[in-house]
This record gives C-alpha cells, structure tokens and sequence, in this order.
C-alpha cells in the first residue's frame, strides 16, 4: 500500500447500471495533480456517466471517488463543486435569459468564489467580462455582453469552460468539449487547455478528438461498455490489442 | 431640386442601442420619451381613489390591489425564480389568521399585528413548503396548491379559530384613506423592490435557477438554499395581502383561503405579461373590478375569465404590457432627409 502523495482524484471500484445496462463496471485509476487525464472510448461506453458520478450528479452504486483524501461519493454536487472539482456539460447548459456575463454570476456569487474574492465580493461584473476575455470572447465586439441565446456552440462551449474557472478548480472535468465545433475553432481552444495544465490545475477529458486530446493528454484510460480496457500513455493505449478492437471491431477471415 | 425627402423614423432611433434593454439617454426629451409611460401609470394609480365614485369603488380597488400582490409574488416565483407556487391563498390565509388573531385575541394593534404576521407568516408558508422545494414545475404547483384547502379542512374539523363563524370584529384602519393608499403603496414598493432584487447578483442566481438548476448546481451554489430566499421573499408579500384583508374587511375566516386568491393572480399574470412584474399587477388592477362589475352574472364570470384567459394565451401570449410597450416603441414620426 503505497501512498502517493500527490494523488488528487482516487477512484476506486467505480459501479453504476440504469436498468440492466451496465454503464460503470469497477472502474478504478488514479489522477496524479496537475496531469491531464484523457478519457476516451465508443459512444455509451459510460464516460459521461463516470463524469456524473465523480461530481455527485449519479449516485453510483459501489464504489467511491476521492478528492484529496476527502469522500465525494455521497455529497451534493453542489459541495464537490464547492470544494473545488468542477465540471462541463456534455450538453451545454446555458443560462439562455441571461446576458453571457450574467451567466458567470451564478459561480461568481457561489460560496467558493466569494472566499478567494474576500469580503463582499467586489464588482462580480468585471471579473465575470475579463473571464469571458479570458476563454476567448471578443469585448471589443461586445461578444460578453451577447444573450447566451444568442451565441453559437462555439461560445457556449467556452462559457461552459468559463463557469469552471470562475470557481478557481482544482480539478476541472471537461465533457468533450470540442464535439461538435469546427477545425479552427478547437484549434483556438487547445492553448486554453495548456494554459490552464501549466497553471497546475489537473484536467480529466472526455473526447472523441483523439488527435487533439493527444497533443495534451499525460494519461488516458478507454472505457468500452463500462469496463476500464486500458491505460497509459497515449500512444501506448493505442497499440492496444484491445482498443483497436473496440474501435475497429475485429477482424474477419473469410 | 427642390423636393422635400421625408422618410418615417422611430421615435427611439436615438435612444434605443442595439444591445437589447439598454438605453443611451442624452436629453430631457429621451428621458421623457421613456418616462412619461411609466410616470402616467404610478401617477394615474395614486389619484384613482381620489376620482372613484363612492365607498364600494374604493373598497373594489384595495381588492384589486391585494390581487395585484398576490399576482407580484406569483409572477415573481414562477418566472423569475422558476417556482410555479399557487398557493396564493394560503399565504392569505396565513397571515389574515396571524393578524386578526393576535387582535382578536392579544389587542394588538394593527401598526404590530401586520408587520408581525408578514414575517411570522411567510416563516410558516416557506417552513411548510420547504420540503416539496426539490420538486419541479407542476408538482410544486399541485402541492402547494393543495395547501389552503388543507388548512381549511382543519380549522373547521378541529373547530379552531372561530371554526366557520371565523373571527369578528378584528380592528380596522382609522379610516378608507390609510387602507387604500397602504395597499397601493406597497404594490408599487413591491414591484421596484422586485425589479431590482431581480437586478442584484442574487436575482441573477434566481435567473438562472429557472433557466438551468443543474448548472447552477455545478456552479457550487446551493439551490435549496437559494429557493428557500426567494421563496421567503415571495411569501411575505403574499401574507402581508392576507394580513391587510384582515383588518381591512374586519373579518377574518376561513374565506380567506378561497380559491380565488390561488386562481385570480395567474389570470391576471397571463393576462398582463409573464414575467414583467408590472405586468401582473397591471392585470391584476383590470381583472378585479372586472370581475366586480360581472357580479350580477353569478357563476358565469368563471367562464369569462377562461375566456379572457384563452384569447391572451391564444392571441397576445407576450400579455398587454408587453405588446403596449412593444407598440409605444414602434410609434414614429416623420422627419427630413
């Protein structure tokens, strides 16, 4: 029993099926702080559904996750969020009534970010726009001032990002945030995920763009049908008997 | 060449910028241009009592104005909060039973009895609704909306509070002039009040709550506690309503948990504009006397408010403030090129 010290996610034995499919099936790994952890794998292989059990949206029905020595299986997602794991949605969730930066009022008024603001709180506004300037909405086109129902998937997705910084997260868990946007725009986006790895904050993606979430990922584990196949450094994992199966499917002699 | 070039231009081509809602004001007359609606409005309602015909008008229009309340707190939980609650005449109930009963029972006097039973009141409403807070939409509604016939069910079973007699007299205001100018005050200091709650960063989480709750739950906010806030906010307007009936009609029974004061603030909330806060009350103000005026066909108004309802949701769904103002905005006029 080794203790690693920096060890900031612990998943142990992970379960979870709705009805009689199996969507987590003893999934354990260790996240190491600061790394970035690429979760990759077939649709409904459960990755999004071991998103919602780390961060309290699914109870899972064994098993537990681990946030620096402190149990997350069981809180409100609320308080895991409160202790500093935050989380994107697969499916953005904007606030549609709202301006784009009313939509970081929410977090900014949370519990956490008002004890790294101190006191009151300050002017929640202009931390909210230099957020939005930070994930890429432009000012000068008063983009930040835009009704989130106005924004295309591109913005909704950084405004997705956006909602996680402004809670100063340790861990941020990104539900493929590049689905469903264009070439230039993940290219615009990959500097803000090595921008936040540099700033020590640890990552867990989900992704179905490997060639991109190679280019940043230390680690990656493949989930297929809810069972862990493999894990390791990315070009190892893709070497795997096993993963080229499960993406390919098998070959046939005729 | 000496043809004039005229062309149609909005009145608020200047004022209006292209962001929405946002107004770039540089003269007295753009201010007037915005203000000389919403002046007319406060205005007209504050000398209205002073121009009715007799005591029953004026009677008519502090009825209104508990509606207009009821309807404030109503629009406000369910669209700006999310929280569909009508249980409008519980909170009537409850604070009408607070009030007329410490007056009935302790002699106090109605500069306590009020204030006393808005908050104690709105404790009790958010205590009891507290544990149906996690549920959404409809269920919310269904239950909460079950709670006056509840409480009905049990002040005549168990024979309490004056059972159906009710309790008479309960002290009332020194004269008409205090009643109608409290209950109209204070649906106007409801609706600024609102307006900018709603504005405050805390009205923004409300915002959201509606739009999303499961964001705001990732966003580390708690939105039980938060709901429970808005909840509280909205059940002390509900129960100051109740607690001004009290004393105002001298009466207090179990009248006051009647379905009217669960029914009558959507209506006029559908009727006046979802959402707009003013609206509502606005509805509110036409649809009591309305429906005063309707008197004489007994049962029938209920059909005419469905009707009413009907032709709002099928034909004018924004509501009449809202097309009102989207009219006074289109106004133009002709200038030269």
């Amino acid at each position: 029993m080794e203790e690693q010290k920096e060890t900031i996610i612990k998943v142990r034995n992970l379960s979870k099926s709705f009805g009689g499919v199996k969507a987590l099936n003893n999934i354990s790994f260790d996240l190491p702080k600061g790394e970035v952890l690429g979760v990759i794998g077939p649709n409904g292989s459960g990755k999004t559904t071991l998103v919602n059990t780390i961060t309290g949206f699914v109870k899972p029905e064994s098993g537990e996750v681990f946030f620096k020595n402190i149990k997350l299986t069981g809180l409100p997602p609320y308080k895991i969020a409160d202790l500093g794991v935050a989380r994107t949605f697969q499916v953005v969730r904007p606030f549609l009534s709202l301006r784009s930066f009313k939509n970081l009022i929410v977090p900014l008024w949370s519990p956490r970010a008002r004890r790294f603001a101190g006191g009151r709180g300050g002017d929640r506004d202009a931390v909210a726009i230099d957020l939005l300037e930070e994930v890429g909405f432009e000012r000068d086109a008063y983009v930040p001032y835009k009704f989130a129902s106005a924004l295309p998937l591109g913005y909704l997705k950084r405004l997705e990002l956006a909602r996680c910084l402004a809670l100063r997260p340790e861990v941020i868990i990104c539900d493929e945030v590049f689905s469903g946007l264009s070439m230039s725009e993940i290219a615009s986006m990959v500097p803000l995920i090595e921008r936040l790895q540099r700033r020590g904050v640890t990552i867990i993606m989900i992704e179905h763009r490997l060639r991109e979430l190679f280019s940043v990922a230390d680690k990656v584990i493949v989930l297929n049908f809810g069972e862990k196949l493999a894990e390791g450094k990315p070009d190892q994992v893709m070497q795997d008997e096993k993963v080229i199966r499960a993406y390919l499917g098998e070959e046939i002699n005729l | 060449m000496e043809r004039e070039e005229r062309r149609k231009e909005r009145l608020d081509r200047g004022i209006k910028a292209r962001t929405e809602g946002l107004y770039a004001i540089a003269s007295w007359r753009e201010i007037t241009y915005l203000l000389a609606p919403r002046a007319s409005l406060i205005i007209g309602l504050l000398i209205l009592p002073l121009v009715l015909p007799g005591l029953y008008w004026q009677r008519v229009l502090a009825l209104a104005g508990v509606y207009a309340l009821l309807a404030l707190s109503f629009d406000f939980l369910a669209h700006r909060v999310g929280l569909v609650c009508i249980g409008g005449a519980f909170m009537m109930g409850i604070g009408g039973y607070i009030s007329g009963g410490l007056n009935y029972y302790f002699g106090l006097p109605i500069a306590l009895t009020i204030p006393i039973a808005t908050l104690a009141g709105a404790l009790i409403c958010t205590l009891l609704w507290l544990p149906c807070l996690p549920l959404r939409g409809v269920y919310f509604a269904i239950i909460t909306f079950m709670f006056p016939h509840l409480a009905t069910s049990i002040i005549i079973a168990g024979g309490l509070l004056g059972s159906t007699e009710g309790l008479s007299p309960i002290k009332g205001f020194p004269n008409i002039w205090v009643g109608i100018y409290l209950i109209l005050g204070l649906v106007l200091l409801t609706i600024f009040g609102l307006r900018r709650l709603c504005g405050e960063d805390i009205g923004v989480v409300f915002a959201g709550i509606k739009d999303n709750d499961q964001a705001v739950l990732a966003s580390g906010v708690n939105i039980t506690r938060v709901k429970i806030y808005a909840l509280y906010i909205a059940t002390l307007i509900g129960c100051f309503a109740g607690a001004f009936v009290a004393h105002f009609s001298g009466f207090v029974g179990v009248s006051l948990f009647a379905l009217d004061f669960s029914v009558m603030p959507i209506a006029a909330c559908i009727m006046g504009g979802p959402g707009t806060l003013a609206g509502p009350a606005l509805g509110a103000l036409i649809l009591a006397p309305l429906s005063e005026l309707l008197r004489g066909f007994g049962q029938l108004r209920v059909v005419l408010y469905c009707v009413i309802l009907v032709v709002f949701i099928l034909f004018k769904p924004e509501g009449l403030l809202s097309w009102v103002s989207r009219r006074y905005h289109q106004i133009e006029r002709w200038v030269k090129v």
